[in-house]
């Protein structure tokens, strides 16, 4: 296992460098000159030349990147252009509340996504399944930022149950939790769907039920067990599709996360906080990756002696 | 001893089977995947036709009188706070979601096979540069990507389509990729290339057909996805500027007047709504009909 967990780490690395390059040269892929952008507009050119020296930016292109890499390694991404605050303080308040949200939307979306696609397949073609498989086909299709509007239109606005704004009490968490897990939830109903008729196919399965076990042993015990090794593997991938869509989803109920931060960034040109918030979103999905593929190694043994 | 031979029929028309015939004989059993495909062909007949049938224009008319008036005989679906039709305004959006889910996706899938023809076909050093690009990719978490590229080349729906299109270029070459290795080694592959074709033959007029079924069908299951991409991006104001009326767009013009307008923010979300599910359950179709392999998600 450790040996399986070294590999894979060391696999890592050179995705990681070609990210952090990729991030690192975001800078200068800039139209116009980043040491203006710091400056401001209002700067004259010795100002300019000023924050040039003090960015490092007049520095050959190679001994940058070290730089860039060196300061990232320990935290320093500079100071945010609009706000003039470290870029890590920025990052380090709303790093919480996206936290938090992706998590409490994985959370019940792979919960209902796991027993929608499990009875869809085991009453197949029969009304739960069709029930299920037209909610899963919705979900995938309604954009996260109309359906924040209609829940906050409907649960807000016009019933009062619930806050609109913020991330106060667990009560704000529940419609942008919502938004943000349907999609994930469909998709999560439709792959546990196919891979469970796949795997009620199987000999061993047959087996179970020729031996009189009843049916519900039949589904959890074997089939459950065998069909989670794929559904792992997708909610990885879920979650890339959570971190990014919490972005749109931040940005619909006013969320003070990091991805209406980066949305913010991104309308200011703000582009130390942007280089930081990449670099950490995708840090982020690779680190999560990384813990799915280690989960998948736990569950399944195979994979660790390959 | 001559017993007769027993005599099989000639082959009449309809026994002839080709790729075609085979993939219309299953697909037209897909009731659903069938309304869904002649929806979709009515919404690009629609959106082709959009700027001589919308009874109003869609940017430059405006009904002072009927401000955030919900629907009615005169506007179908209603008035935005402009005065401006919301009914037009959303066939014109037809085309500008459609222009950038269709070229953005076709732009991927073009780019991303070719590259997954290649890298699986010679292997070696260029199948390594390409994966691991693939991978690198990947790595920018949803629309994190997409965002990125409109940071960098400025706001505007010519750069949305672009951003979509590289976010969909490591899809469509890691799939490509996987089917070419699993159909070169076939004998049919093998007898080619002991006849003496070229590498380019063997690509082009071999492997490619057989890779084309899942290439469509993935296609058209992400024309859907990146409609909303798109549309997210020009939600957070990065992409289609005001008054163009792209369907995100609206939608964001629409929150300001939430409370006391809902219907502006509804028919914008409706038309995505119904338009990328049209496109899913195409693709669900088309995937029963022509690669059943192909994941179901």
């Amino acid at each position: 296992m450790a040996v399986y967990l070294l590999k894979r780490l060391l696999g890592l690395l050179p995705t990681l460098l070609i990210v952090a390059v990729l991030v690192f040269a975001f800078v200068h892929l800039l139209p116009g000159d980043p040491a203006r952008l710091a400056a401001g507009v209002d700067a004259g050119p010795e100002t300019v030349e000023l924050v040039r020296r003090d960015l490092g930016l007049d520095l050959p292109l190679p001994q940058q990147f070290v730089r860039f890499f060196s300061h990232a390694l320990q935290g320093d991404f500079g100071l945010s252009i609009r706000s003039k605050r470290p870029v890590s303080t920025e990052i380090a308040e709303r790093f919480g509340p996206t936290f938090f949200l992706t998590i409490a939307a994985m959370g019940w979306s792979v919960l209902l996504g796991l027993v929608l696609g499990v009875a869809s397949a085991v009453w197949r073609n029969r009304w739960p399944d069709r029930l299920g498989m037209t909610f899963a086909i919705s979900g995938i299709s309604f954009p996260s930022f109309a359906l924040g509007m209609v829940l906050m239109q409907l649960f807000s606005v016009q019933l009062g149950w619930l806050p609109t704004v913020g991330a106060d009490t667990w009560k704000h968490y529940i419609l942008p939790s919502l938004t943000l897990g349907a999609g994930v939830a469909a998709v999560m109903a439709r792959f546990t769907r196919s891979s469970f008729i796949d795997i009620l196919k199987e000999d061993y399965v047959r087996t179970a039920r020729a031996k009189g076990l009843g049916e519900l042993p039949v589904v959890f015990k074997h089939g459950l067990r065998n069909a989670l090794i794929p559904v792992v593997t997708m909610m990885g991938l879920q979650f890339g599709f959570l971190l990014g869509g919490s972005i749109v989803v931040e940005v619909v109920f006013n969320w003070p996360g990091m991805g209406r931060l980066l949305v913010d960034a991104v309308e200011m040109r703000d582009y130390p906080l942007i280089q930081a918030l990449v670099l950490l979103f995708s840090l982020e999905f690779i680190l999560i990756n990384l813990l799915v593929d280690v989960l998948y190694a736990v569950i399944n043994p195979t994979i660790r002696f390959q | 001893m001559n017993t007769p031979a027993p005599v099989t029929p000639a082959p009449t028309a309809d026994a002839v089977r080709t790729p075609a015939s085979e993939f219309w004989r299953k697909f037209k059993r897909q009731k659903v995947a069938l309304v869904a495909g002649v929806f979709v062909l009515l919404l690009v007949l629609v959106a082709a036709l959009a700027p001589w049938i919308v009874p109003f224009d869609a940017e430059n008319f405006f009904d002072y009188d009927a401000l955030n008036t919900p629907p009615s005989a005169k506007h179908w679906f209603g008035v935005d706070s402009l005065g401006r039709d919301i009914f037009s305004r959303i066939l014109m959006g037809a085309r500008i979601s459609l222009a950038a889910g269709f070229i953005s996706v076709a732009a991927g899938a073009v780019i991303g096979t070719l590259l997954g023809l290649l890298a699986g076909y010679y292997q070696g050093w260029w199948d390594r540069i390409v994966m691991r690009m693939a991978d690198v990719l990947f790595a920018f978490p949803g629309i994190l990507l997409a965002i990125g590229i409109v940071a960098i080349l400025g706001n505007g729906m010519v750069n949305v389509i672009l951003a979509v299109a590289v976010f969909s270029v490591p899809a469509f070459a890691r799939l490509v990729r996987g089917n070419v290795l699993s159909l070169k080694h076939q004998t049919y592959i093998e007898a080619v290339r002991s006849i003496g074709a070229s590498d380019t033959v063997i690509m082009l007029r071999h492997l490619l057909p057989g890779t084309v079924a899942s290439v469509v069908v993935y296609l058209t299951m992400r024309i859907g996805t990146s409609i909303i991409t798109a549309a997210s991006l020009s939600f957070l104001g990065l992409g289609a500027q005001p008054p163009t009326p792209e369907w995100g767009a609206m939608l964001n013009e629409a929150r300001a007047d939430m409370l006391n307008a809902p219907h502006v923010a509804l028919f914008p979300s409706l038309a995505i709504f119904v338009t990328v599910l049209a496109f899913n359950l195409l693709g669900d179709g088309l995937r029963d009909a022509l690669d059943p392999k192909l994941d179901k998600f």
